[in-house]
């Protein structure tokens, strides 16, 4: 790893502060997509500027029809907040299903979706249930936000405080696991509130996170398993690698939506 | 360069670290305390837990600073020095739960964690789906298990539900 200076603000607005006068500088989270990058020297930043005592950046609250997570709030935190579980029990079961316990332990929702990794879970659901990611200069729709792999609509300098995520009646979310890493090989988010149905589909997509517009038509009909009965993406645009091919990667999307409707609806 | 200082297995700590030190260098090369180990660049295996604020981390994936202020504790903070062991690592060695011993501290502070999560009685299914982050080449697991699972019911006996912190 490369060095650089470490720096601890107590504020967003210290931290804006500091990134815009490092310009090579990056925000720490958790640390757990960054400093393993750092560590083999595929980022180098000269700067890091930790999160982890700036106040009011974590924490899970329901706000009206909505969830609201901070940005700094830990996988292990959300997975096991009672409100969450409660009210949206599908979106709980998305930071349940991230690596193991100890990088649940220390990784946030904010490092996640800034990060956009194409493999990520909670991507799939900010798209999944129509998340606005909120940072310090503006709200951004989850359809805005994901701009390919790795690739964000976050400017130099914003930091993303909370995401809102709607409370949607249905909702659930399906993975198949990487044995090795956990990340997901694909994974389904499926929702609907009122007329509203979204199907998010994470780690197959060769440019990262998507919705399957053909599913949530047939959808319409009716929100069962069974609407999608025999429906397949095509391979095009599906990402291919040593674990699964692009063939195999667009039928798991059918596959893991129906099993996601089936949790969706029991 | 930048000093920190945090509590390590109950001690006072401080040193001068460049800024990229990873908490387990730290641990290590600065404080000596060699139990903690290092098994892979790529933070999957889990030989390096401890326990941070009481929470198990990969000490490889956090930087030192990061834990300016925290109290930390590594399998040398277990038990007293010359003391009886903790009783998991009495179970680990019960049980024949490690071969080589690489990956036992990690497996140790990691088995305390689910402790601290699910409580004393573990079955295997829990045992071995929260153990997913460590790794051991040598045992296969099987008594592994076993020992995670004597040793949390020894701690509930013993009234210790937590390592030192
Ligand atoms: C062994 C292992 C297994 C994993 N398995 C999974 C898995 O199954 N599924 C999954 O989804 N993820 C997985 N991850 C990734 C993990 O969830 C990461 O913790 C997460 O992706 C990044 O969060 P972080 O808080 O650690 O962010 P960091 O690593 O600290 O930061 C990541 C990026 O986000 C930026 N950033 C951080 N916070 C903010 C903010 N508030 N505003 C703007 N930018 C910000 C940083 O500058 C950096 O570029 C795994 C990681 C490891 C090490
Ligand atoms: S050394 Fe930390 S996870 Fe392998
Ligand atoms: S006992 Fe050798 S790696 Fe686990």
């Amino acid at each position: 790893m490369y060095n650089f200076t470490f720096h601890r603000p107590t504020t967003v607005r210290q931290a804006a502060g500091l990134l815009a006068r490092n310009p090579e500088a990056k925000l720490l989270a958790g640390g757990h997509s960054l400093l393993p990058v750092m560590k083999l020297r595929l980022a180098n930043p000269s700067a890091l500027i930790d999160l982890s005592l700036v106040e009011g950046l974590s924490g899970v609250e329901q706000k009206g029809r909505s969830i609201v997570i901070g940005a700094m709030t830990r996988h292990a935190d959300a997975a096991n907040s009672p409100v969450l579980q409660q009210v949206l029990p599908g979106l709980a079961s998305v930071p349940a299903s991230i690596g193991d316990p100890q990088v649940r332990n220390r990784g946030t929702i904010g490092g996640s979706i800034a990060n956009n990794d194409p493999n990520a879970d909670y991507p799939a659901a900010c798209l999944g249930l129509g998340a606005t990611i909120i940072t310090n200069k503006r709200r951004i729709a989850a359809d805005d936000f994901f701009t390919g792999m790795f690739s964000t609509a976050l400017e130099e300098g914003e930091i993303i405080a909370k995401v809102s995520f709607p409370i949607a009646k249905k909702a659930a979310y399906e993975k198949f696991k990487h044995p090795a890493s956990g990340f997901a090989l694909v994974g389904v988010f499926v929702s609907k509130r009122g007329a509203d149905i979204r199907v998010a589909v994470t780690g197959a997509g060769a440019s990262g996170v998507f919705r399957v517009k053909s599913f949530e038509e047939a959808l319409k009909k009716r929100f069962a398993a069974k609407s999608l009965e025999g429906m397949t993406i095509p391979a095009s645009g599906m990402n291919s690698d040593i674990h699964a091919s692009a063939e195999y990667r667009a039928h798991l999307v059918g596959v893991l939506a129906r099993r996601a409707l089936v949790k969706a609806t029991a | 360069m930048p000093a920190v200082s945090m509590t390590v297995n109950g001690k006072a700590v401080t040193g001068d670290v460049e800024a990229r030190t990873l908490l387990v260098q730290f641990l290590r090369e600065n404080l000596r305390l060699t139990g903690t180990h290092v098994g892979c660049d790529t933070s999957q295996c889990g030989a390096c837990v401890v326990h941070i604020d009481g929470i198990a981390a990969k000490s490889c994936t956090t930087l030192a600073l990061q834990c300016e202020g925290a109290k930390v504790t590594t399998i040398e903070g277990l038990a007293e020095p010359n003391g009886p062991l903790h009783p998991m690592q009495e179970a680990f060695r019960e049980n024949h739960g490690l071969q080589c011993g690489f990956c036992t501290p990690g497996m140790i502070m990691a088995a305390l964690d689910i402790v601290r999560r699910r409580g004393n009685d573990l079955d295997e299914h829990t045992i071995r789906e929260q153990l997913d982050g460590n790794i051991c080449r040598c045992t296969g697991y099987h008594n592994i298990v076993k020992a995670i699972a004597a040793g949390a019911k020894a701690m509930a006996k013993g009234g210790a539900h937590q390592a030192a912190e």
